[in-house]
């Protein structure tokens, strides 16, 4: 049966696809945060369940702590390597990173300044404990070890 | 001159463009929020600093060896067992001798509360891996978070994260979060 007058079926309106997309931009322009640095260094963060969420990023400066990702390994071996900012640093650049990250802030922030050092579980606790002191030793004690979040350990 | 209708401007590309706006922020931005154990390290002892003495009942030593092994008062146990080890010596309800000491203290919004005197000591070797160490950290504050929130049920009737700022400080005062972590041993090399 046809009626009189039949074009094939109607195009469907694409008027509001922009409106559609345009929501979903601002979604994720909300939701998400710029990538801050390249990471040169590969880490299985620890698993935990105790974990606190890291409020303000602008306070958080961030010790990679990992073996180097596949392309740098052949330049660069696969013995864990620290990262600040960057570039592969050594613990001893660690003072010296915390003062200029430190300088960024404002007075009133400096105190709440907080190191969040991501490494990696396989690493052993001496040169974590070596990464540990030299913040001791710079003064940045508000340290959070990251972590993966999981149900417990039993399972 | 013949009248014209306004012409309008054609929208179509509208949506492109809006896609190429959707891609770029898709790649250049994370989702991932930074989750992570926070803690306060101890600051740098001063030059002629004397060790405090503690009495042996009011310490809880834990040493996690190379082998990943956990050692508490020299007896070798699981990590599934730490938690409850660590709460049975922070609460110390029985008032053991061999567990903590306790001191009654008055607090705001709380009252009197006898606050634990234990410290659980932490050491661990060069050679035990991180992951083992964050397990071991994280079973002690998870002990910590449990008193608390079973004294904040008592006292509020509420979980210790739905707490106000005022709230909380007491009840930090009260169970206070007393990990202490000495340097490593520094004989077994370890990386």
């Amino acid at each position: 049966m046809k009626k009189k007058g039949d074009k094939g079926t109607p195009a469907i309106s694409t008027a509001s696809l922009p409106d559609i997309i345009f929501m979903l931009l601002f979604f994720f322009m909300v939701s998400t945060t710029m990538k801050e640095q390249e990471l040169k260094v590969k880490y299985t963060l620890p698993d935990a369940t105790e974990l606190h969420k890291l409020e303000k990023k602008s306070l958080v400066s961030y010790i990679h702590f990992g073996i180097p990702i596949e392309s740098l390994r052949e330049k660069f071996g696969t013995a864990p390597r620290i990262q600040l900012n960057d570039t592969y640093r050594t613990t001893q650049d660690i003072l010296e990173f915390i003062a200029s990250e430190r300088d960024k802030l404002s007075e009133g922030e400096r105190p709440a300044m907080t190191v969040s050092l991501k490494a990696d579980g396989n690493i052993m606790m001496g040169p974590i404990t070596d990464v540990k002191q030299e913040l001791r030793r710079a003064s940045a004690l508000k340290i959070s070890y990251a972590g993966v979040r999981i149900e417990g350990y039993g399972m | 001159m013949s009248k014209r209708k306004l012409e309008e401007i054609n929208a179509g590309s509208m949506a492109d463009i809006a896609f190429l706006l959707l891609i770029f922020f898709l790649v250049a931005t994370t989702m991932n929020v930074d989750k992570g154990i926070t803690r306060i390290l101890p600051p740098m002892p001063e030059q002629d600093q004397k060790a405090n003495d503690i009495k042996q009942r009011n310490v809880m030593e834990i040493f996690v060896s190379k082998f990943d092994e956990i050692m508490v008062d020299k007896k070798k146990i699981d990590i599934l067992e730490l938690k409850d080890k660590a709460k049975k010596f922070i609460l110390n309800q029985g008032n053991d001798v061999n567990l903590p000491e306790k001191e009654v203290k008055e607090i705001d919004l709380i009252g009197k509360y006898a606050v634990s005197k234990g410290v659980i000591a932490v050491k661990n070797d060069r050679g035990t891996t991180y992951q083992m160490y964050i397990m071991v950290q994280n079973e002690l504050v998870r002990a910590f978070s449990e008193v608390r929130d079973e004294l904040s049920m008592v006292k509020f009737g509420k979980d210790f994260d739905d707490l106000d700022g005022d709230q909380r400080a007491a009840l930090a005062k009260a169970v206070p979060l007393a990990i202490s972590e000495s340097e490593p041993n520094t004989t077994e090399g370890g990386n």
